[in-house]
């Protein structure tokens, strides 16, 4: 049988929906069951949520000040030692999980299959390469620990509902000090949805010129209930903050809408994309790539085009 | 602060469209243009940053590759590293490997800093960094946007997915570059030329006692599934109509 380790991703009060859809992924293993493991100071709220999802078995909490924040060289060695009671560890395909599990691997001595996209067996699993070019089936071997990050556009988040015990463990590991968290400087929390979870999402791209025109997609985006996107190249020129980059090297997403709005569509943008359900393109060059993925494709110029489309939705 | 290593993955260039074999065995690869991975370049740019400000004495390029390998260290060498190694290997490496590899490499070199890319685009793992942090038992700073040494420490600001999330780590560290760290420079006729006397080891991968054989099988690689062809909309009207048709606005 397959005893999952999910490691919880949490910013000290709320977990991560990309937790919710690792779990979603551990579900798939079949016969599986699910821990999740929430590091923290106070972790009493996080294990609370993550109790609460559907397939977990077991929420176990590491309670220490040094687990605080997030730092992947002081939580490796404690994800070490609890490992060796699971048959998998698995994190979200996150900056916090690609940071922390190939550490975790390393130190387990075992290779990670990265970006897990779809479960084809408990040992067995499919994920991209090449900006998405490429899917590779990888097969780890059955009689070691199988390290993982899930993709999480490939997985809806797990549903609440589940009442899994909560049970505080205490882990002897050796915990370094040459490591320290210093300060985070997150963008100003909004009403608008989250750029990796948003069911629609209004991404903008060198066209828009200028950060002041990029306020022309906040407020379509507004209008919609839609999060906001943005390619590399606006995010490089500055009209964008860096963590609203969807890309190979920014974040994957699937949502149900996607509007690209002066946007080539380049193949590390792309990679970003290919699981949203409907992508409209607003480009002025009708030769643009982007116009062989979407759905729906206008040729026009964005800066009649946004205007007018707010003015159509009311 | 001496010595900093860097990593120099060859890669199929970042322009190609990839192409699966029809035979499920992997990528088209021959007759392909292959280069640095964009994420080293950045990585060597910090680095030679870092030894043009005086904060570190000698970079050295680190490829583990094939042959083939040493175009991408002789570019390396050309911006500006004062020497190259190559590990020779003709198998495929997993990051682990990898890792194992730069590990008997730094016990030799015994550097204050290690730089990589945040990830190789061809593989897209994100591994070998922080694979290479754990082996040495060493801080790791992934993913960062700013370095600044201060000392015995590096402050480094990284790119997270809330915003940017600054740590401090002891050295010797390993740190992995990513897209907004810095631009590298573009490579000048004349240092190519230069590049050409520098010092460039070989080692093969086997003698310093790091085994290719992989620990994942790789089963199939398949091709993704084309999106069915969308249309052309004429104007804002017929659009917002179709979303609206779909429920989707
Ligand atoms: C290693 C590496 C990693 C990368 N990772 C990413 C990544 O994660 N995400 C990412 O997005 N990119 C990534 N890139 C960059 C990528 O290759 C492209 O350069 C980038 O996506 C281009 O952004 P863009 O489409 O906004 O700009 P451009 O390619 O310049 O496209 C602008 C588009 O706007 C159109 N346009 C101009 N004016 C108007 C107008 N008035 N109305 C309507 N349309 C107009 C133009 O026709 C054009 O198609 C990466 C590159 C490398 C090398
Ligand atoms: C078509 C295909 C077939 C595959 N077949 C197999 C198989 O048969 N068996 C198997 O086990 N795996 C296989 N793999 C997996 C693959 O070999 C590894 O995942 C990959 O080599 C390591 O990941 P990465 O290069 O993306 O490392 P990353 O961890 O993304 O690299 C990050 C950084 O580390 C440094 N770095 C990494 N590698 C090197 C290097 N060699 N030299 C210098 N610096 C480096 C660079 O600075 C780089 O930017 C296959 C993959 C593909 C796409």
């Amino acid at each position: 049988m397959s005893k999952i380790l999910v490691i919880a991703e949490h910013d000290g009060t709320k977990l991560s929906q990309a937790t919710a859809r690792c779990v979603t992924c551990a579900a798939q293993v079949t016969g599986a069951e699910i821990t999740v493991a929430v590091f923290a100071a106070e972790p009493a709220a996080v294990a609370a949520q993550a109790a609460a999802l559907a397939g977990v078995a077991h929420v176990i909490t590491i309670t220490a000040a040094h687990n605080a924040h997030p730092l992947a060289a002081v939580l490796a060695p404690q994800v070490v030692k609890i490992a060796a009671a699971y048959t998998h560890v698995f994190g979200a395909s996150t900056s916090f999980g690609k940071d922390l599990m190939p550490r975790v691997a390393a130190l387990l001595g075992v290779p990670q299959i990265s970006d897990a996209m779809a479960v084809e067996g408990a040992y067995k699993f499919k994920r991209p390469t090449y900006a998405g070019n490429a899917l590779v089936t990888l097969e780890a071997p059955a009689d070691r620990i199988l390290v993982a990050t899930v993709r999480t556009a490939s997985f809806e988040a797990a549903t609440g509902g589940g009442s899994a015990p909560i049970s505080a463990v205490s882990v002897d590991a050796v915990v370094p000090t040459h490591t320290r968290f210093v300060s985070i400087s997150a963008q100003a929390t909004t009403d608008r949805p989250e750029l990796t979870s948003a069911a629609k999402v209004v991404s903008g791209g060198r066209a828009l010129a200028s950060k002041e025109n990029f306020e022309l997609i906040f407020s379509l985006a507004g209008k919609i209930g839609a999060a906001v996107g943005a390619s590399r190249a606006a995010v490089d020129a500055g009209y964008a903050s860096n963590e609203l980059q969807v890309g190979q090297t920014g974040k994957i997403i699937a949502p149900e809408l996607y509007i690209a709005v002066g946007i080539s569509g380049a193949i590390q943008h792309l990679t970003g994309i290919k699981d949203a359900k409907t992508i409209v393109a607003i480009n002025k060059d009708p030769e643009a790539p982007i116009f062989e993925v979407s759905d729906f494709g206008l040729v026009a110029d964005l800066f009649q085009v946004l205007p007018e489309m707010e003015k159509a939705l009311g | 602060m001496r010595k900093i290593l860097v990593g120099i993955k060859r890669v199929v260039d970042y322009n190609v469209r990839v192409r699966v074999k029809p035979d499920g065995s992997g990528v088209v690869t021959d007759g392909v243009k292959m280069s640095v991975n964009p994420f080293d370049e950045i990585a060597l740019e910090e680095a030679l940053r870092l030894r043009e400000r005086g904060e570190a004495a000698e970079v050295i390029a680190v490829s583990i590759g094939p042959e083939d390998a040493q175009q991408q260290l002789r570019t390396a060498l050309a911006m500006g590293a004062d020497r190259a190694i190559l590990i020779k290997t003709d198998a495929v490496l997993e990051p682990l490997t990898a890792a194992q590899a730069f590990l008997a490499v730094i016990v030799k070199e015994n550097p204050d800093l290690v730089l990589v890319g945040k990830q190789a685009i061809d593989d897209d793992a994100a591994q070998t960094g922080p694979m290479i942090a754990a082996l040495w038992d060493r801080p790791q700073a992934t993913f960062a946007s700013k370095v600044e040494i201060k000392g015995g420490t590096a402050v480094v600001t990284r790119e997270v997915d809330a915003g940017l999330e600054t740590i401090e780590v002891d050295l010797p560290a390993v740190i992995s570059a990513d897209l907004r760290l810095n631009e590298p420079r573009y490579v000048k006729l004349p240092d190519i030329m230069k590049a050409k006397k520098k010092t460039l080891d070989v080692i093969d991968l086997a003698t310093l006692g790091v085994s290719a054989e992989a620990g994942l099988k790789c089963v199939l690689v398949e091709p993704p599934k084309p999106r069915a062809k969308g249309i052309m909309v004429k104007d804002v009207a017929e659009l917002v109509d179709a979303l609206k048709k779909k429920g989707l606005v």
